[in-house]
């Protein structure tokens, strides 16, 4: 048996995760790499329903891995699904979308198979005949390319956003479709899920604004989010923050910008005073332009930012208010 | 309720970090504190044994420095604690990290363990599920909410975009806590006293040594990463920072 990858997608609430295109465009980088073949598996009650959109992508072959306990979403059902199946089939690499739902059942399903999860990757080189992945370590301050020493199957997880969705490509044909049903216990399934629900609605859609500023831990105290607001204010912009400070309730919930809250791409993303931690980074990358202002040098925000101001944001802000308004008057 | 609390000590968050001569780790010559979703963990942990009695259990591995986040959890309300005192475990992948404390707790009776949802410095998320795993045990990521039941807990998940779930599920369980699952507290002066004579066992390296293995995964190198996009620095004095920032809002973002 050839080394092969397999692409696990995301189906939640009878849905495919846009996600899922992500880990289907890495899993082509890698196999374009390695010269493994790719297939792909879809986990679900009727997973053979979402196949068929997986099967028009460039995989050689599509599993329909189906069992009637995958409904609900449990992490004991598919721990158990997949323990099944990876077993028969021995893939050398499998790949995972990192999302809140595969964060939940990955680690479980390795340790129960004795492999470990490389997690969380952005990126993969493949040197010498030898696999890394790349991943942030340190809150985003260094990556690190790391390997795995045991045997396959090796499991990785890809951060969203590390590849192009839009750039999975579709194949000549449809690639056939193979369901495999599963067989879950009776007594496998600990957890009892509820509905899945959305806390009150959503009362400001900042994925909406053409202009954002955000605020992170740096703004130090409560009071002083009216600097921000001030800015905000004269800039024409929406008011935002990252999760510390909505945690601090300095800031209501649906002003939180991350992988937890909003995800947005204005025009402009002014971070005041964060740090961007990925958990943050992953809300807003998408932005056109991004201006950080930050007192650490080495703050990761400034990765990813056009613009970078090195600084105190209080000694900042108050002169750039100014300035705005200036700006504005026609001065 | 009896409750273990997997705490972790991590660089301060705006420590700056330098590269050691392995070129696989950092200098350990920085400040550090407890991991953030940790610190919430303690803090749900602590609420509970308040509204259930019980008894909460902070455990931690790492070198002599490490015993520090054990201390505050300590002053904090904890009423024991367990340190896995060796440097050779910050090295530890998550699968070895969760093996070496299943086995240093293989004679306690917990009805919960509590872990943070991921470290500010490997990030894996994957301690706490994987202690699941080896004890046999039910778990939930990222809760926001703990409620006791009849036959076990009610926990409330948080997905993604604002999306939320309840679970009910059977103790034992492990579950790693979000961060603002709670207000943390400070410790307090008499706290910090009575620390000093609570228990704090001390586990060897050698007493954990056989349950644990090679790394599954290692750390190739670590390395700045490289910037994908071209950053321009604004400098000056302040108002001449807001000036240039503006200048450029106008002439070449044209959002002003």
């Amino acid at each position: 048996m050839p080394d092969t990858i397999l692409v696990v997608v995301e189906q939640r609430e009878g849905k495919l995760n846009r996600v899922s295109w992500e880990t289907i465009t890495a899993g082509q980088a890698i196999a374009a790499a390695t010269g493994w073949p790719l297939e792909a598996a879809v986990v679900g009650a009727s997973a053979a329903s979402f196949a068929a959109e997986v099967a028009a992508k460039r995989v050689a072959k599509v599993y329909a891995v189906e069992s009637p306990k995958l409904e609900p979403y449990t992490p004991d059902a598919f721990a158990a699904a997949l323990k099944q199946f990876l077993t028969a089939k021995q893939p050398k690499l499998v790949i995972m979308p990192h999302t809140y739902q595969v964060r939940d059942f990955v680690p479980k399903l390795a340790t129960a198979m004795g492999r470990a999860v490389i997690s969380d990757c952005i990126g993969f080189k493949y040197e010498a005949g030898k696999l890394v992945f790349t991943r942030q370590m340190f809150q985003g301050k260094f990556a690190a390319d790391v390997s795995f020493s045991s045997d396959a199957p090796w499991f990785v997880t890809f951060q969203n956003g590390a590849f192009r969705g839009d750039k999975a490509e579709a194949g000549a044909a449809a690639a056939p479709v193979e369901t495999v049903a599963v067989n879950i216990a009776d007594g496998v399934i600990r957890n009892k899920p509820q509905e899945v629900f959305k806390e009150a609605k959503q009362a400001v859609d900042l994925t909406q604004a053409e202009i954002i500023v955000a605020v992170g831990r740096g703004i130090k105290e409560q009071k002083n989010i009216e600097i921000a607001k001030q800015l905000a204010d004269a800039l024409g912009g929406d008011l935002a923050a990252s999760r510390p400070i909505c945690d601090s309730g300095w800031l209501p919930m649906d002003r939180q910008i991350g992988s937890s809250g909003q995800t947005v791409a204005p025009k402009l993303y002014l971070a005041l005073g964060i740090s961007g931690a990925i958990q943050h980074i992953v809300g807003m990358k998408g932005s056109r332009t991004i201006i950080a202002v930050n007192k650490d040098s080495e703050a990761p925000i400034f990765e990813i930012a056009d613009f970078a101001v090195v600084g105190n944001l209080f000694d900042i802000v108050p002169p750039l208010i100014e300035e705005v308004k200036k700006a504005k008057a026609g001065g | 309720m009896k409750i273990l609390v997997c705490m972790k000590q991590v660089h301060q968050k705006d420590a700056p970090l330098k590269l050691n001569e392995t070129g696989a780790w950092i200098r350990e010559d920085v400040s550090y504190e407890v991991n953030e979703p940790d610190a919430f963990a303690l803090e749900e942990a602590l609420r509970q044994k308040e509204k259930h009695g019980g008894e909460v259990v902070a455990i931690t591995s790492g070198p002599a420095r490490a015993q520090q986040v054990l201390r505050e959890a300590l002053a904090k309300g904890a009423d024991r604690a367990i340190h896995l005192e060796d440097n050779a475990f910050v090295g530890l992948d998550a699968f070895n990290t969760a093996k070496a404390f299943a086995a240093a707790i293989k004679d306690e009776k917990f009805d919960l363990i509590f872990t943070g949802l991921q470290s500010d410095d490997y990030g894996y998320a994957q301690t706490g599920v994987i202690l699941a795993e080896l004890l046999g045990w039910p778990h939930a990521t990222i809760i926001m909410q703990i409620e006791k039941t009849d036959g076990g807990i009610r926990v409330k998940r948080e997905l993604e975009a604002g999306y939320f779930q309840f679970v009910d599920m059977p103790l034992p369980a492990v579950l790693t806590i979000q961060s603002g699952i709670n207000k943390l507290r400070y410790a307090t002066l008499i706290g910090i006293k009575q620390a000093k004579n609570k228990p704090l066992r001390k586990v060897a390296l050698a007493e954990v040594q056989s349950a644990i293995g090679e790394n599954l995964q290692k750390i190739e190198r670590l390395y700045v990463p490289q910037k994908t996009k071209k950053t321009e620095h604004i400098e000056g004095p302040p108002g001449e920072i807001a000036k240039k920032l503006v200048d450029k809002l106008r002439n070449e973002l044209r959002v002003l």
